[in-house]
């Protein structure tokens, strides 16, 4: 149940945005991988979850499901929250006939525990907060039993409060389901907090490995650019980049 | 060799050569994902994977949403047509074929035209939009990982109801606006009886022509769903991509109906 990514090169519009990417994630880890925004962190979600194709390289994941939590939840809007959760068990061949009707809304609620939000079924997306919408997304991530998690900036735009409680599900799942997880991120909280050990991107390579607190203590150029969130340093940021 | 490239580049005809090209490509690329999604659709149509439920509430709002509108339009050009017709006709000596003729217009023409422009206004351009801020907001993308297809869950049942219910919008509709042309015909030429121009409006209709209606129909109505679907479904950026599909979808829709219109006039007809 590893994630194993070699030599993975994508292109848009002529410009390299991943170029020869290689890294593992073992099974139960939590891989963050960081970078300033057209690093191409999202690219990688999207080529590992099957969204898009890479150019080349070699992607091994065993068989499973992969589940996403957007950055923006990218809930139904049209569906409520339980249509949203048992959405792919309604929906997909494999499962359309496995459960009952109260079986459904069982695990429907159940996975509502779980995110810490029982008994809001009825409720459309618009009713809901960021940091609710995030958590439901969750539900309907986890509701599949997936082997792999990819989390594209999972805390982005929520308060610090609500930022904690997403990153101790994270935490959570990841020692209940023992999940691989991915998770994309610009939060240093979130770096510390979630990850195993991370990647840096910058131009399209890898410009730094290791854990959260290697991140601190190395005397590495962009990491340190980074963690300071200096202007100046090795990264060079375009104002077309925000 | 670098000057008269540059040269050749400030020409006109090389920039109207560039605009032409990238229009080309454009109608390609456009052409080319609704016929792959065209295929999508009768893959998961033929080996039955239909989701009732969505086709039940997407014949809903294709139907009876659509109805006040379609029946205002095509009434209000059955109005037109007898207002300006009726008393030529009456003064002609030809009051017994006013029916006829419209009745004929309605059935071969107008009526599905008309209700094909209403539907594109109204249900087209709202599926267009609302697949297109799914696009953006990323819930098709969401819909691809959780490993549901699309074509399955959106286009179907949106193209299954628009071919079913269309045919149904058609009849009330050209059935609506023969009455509306009866009455307006009784008010603005004199000695036209109700009696006599329902006798003549039965002179003028043919099962044929009311079965390449249903016909035609049901191809405008799956046609307009595809391609509202296609154009929302292929949408990129945030509002202003939405506004740019939702354009986009009217309008091949229009020029498509047309064209179907002029295949079907070809083809029966000619």
């Amino acid at each position: 149940m590893s994630i194993n990514v070699e030599n993975l090169t994508k292109e848009f519009d002529g410009k390299k945005v991943l170029d020869n990417i290689s890294f593992k994630v073992e099974q139960g880890e939590v891989l963050s991988i960081v970078g300033f925004s057209g690093s191409g962190k999202s690219t990688i979600l999207k080529i590992l979850c099957g969204l898009l194709n890479a150019d080349s390289g070699k992607i091994d994941i065993d068989d499973g499901d992969i589940a996403m939590v957007f950055q923006y939840s990218a809930l139904f809007d049209s569906l409520n929250v339980f249509d949203n959760i048992s959405f792919a068990l309604q929906e997909r061949k494999e499962f359309r006939h496995l459960y009952t009707k109260q079986e459904l809304k069982d695990l429907v609620a159940q996975s509502l525990n779980t995110v810490g939000l029982p008994g809001i079924e009825d409720k459309f997306p618009h009713e809901l907060s960021g940091g609710m919408q995030k958590r439901v997304s969750l539900a309907r991530a986890i509701i599949t039993k997936p082997k792999y998690i990819l989390y594209d900036e999972p805390t982005a735009g929520l308060d610090p409060i609500a930022s904690t409680v997403i990153e101790d599900y994270i935490l959570r799942l990841r020692d209940e389901t023992k999940s691989t997880s991915i998770v994309v991120t610009h939060q240093m909280s979130t770096i510390k907090r979630c990850s195993d050990k991370l990647i840096m991107l910058y131009g399209g390579h890898i410009v730094f490995r290791g854990t959260p607190d290697d991140l601190l203590r190395q005397d590495n150029p962009y990491t340190k650019q980074f963690v300071s969130a200096s202007i100046e340093g090795p990264m060079k940021i375009a104002a077309s980049d925000f | 060799m670098a000057n008269i490239q540059l040269y050749l580049k400030q020409t006109i005809t090389y920039q109207v050569f560039i605009m032409i090209a990238k229009h080309l490509k454009e109608f390609m690329e456009t052409f080319g994902n609704i016929a792959y999604q065209l295929w999508q659709v009768l893959k998961y149509l033929f080996s039955l994977q239909i989701n009732i439920k969505q086709v039940m509430e997407q014949a809903s709002r294709f139907a009876v949403d659509s109805l006040p509108i379609t029946l205002s339009i095509v009434a209000m050009t059955a109005i037109i047509l007898a207002m300006q017709v009726a008393p030529e006709l009456v003064k002609q000596g030809g009051k017994d074929y006013i029916g006829l003729l419209v009745a004929l217009t309605m059935v071969r023409e107008i009526g599905v035209i008309m209700s094909g422009f209403a539907i594109i206004s109204m249900i087209g351009s709202s599926q267009a939009s609302e697949l297109a801020t799914m696009r953006v907001t990323d819930q098709i993308d969401a819909m691809k990982v959780l490993k549901v297809s699309p074509f399955k869950y959106l286009f179907l049942p949106r193209v299954l109801a628009g071919a079913i219910m269309m045919p149904f919008v058609v009849i009330i509709s050209s059935t609506f606006g023969i009455l509306a042309g009866g009455i307006t015909s009784m008010i603005s030429a004199k000695d036209v009886t109700w009696l006599c121009y329902i006798s003549s409006v039965w002179q003028g209709l043919y099962i044929r022509d009311i079965n390449i209606m249903l016909l035609k129909a049901a191809c405008f109505g799956g046609c307009i769903s595809l391609i509202s679907s296609s154009c929302g479904y292929d949408a990129k950026g945030g509002a202003k991509g939405v506004g740019i599909a939702t354009t986009k979808a009217v309008v091949w829709s229009f020029v498509a109906i047309v064209i179907l219109d002029a295949i079907f006039a070809a083809a029966f007809y000619f």
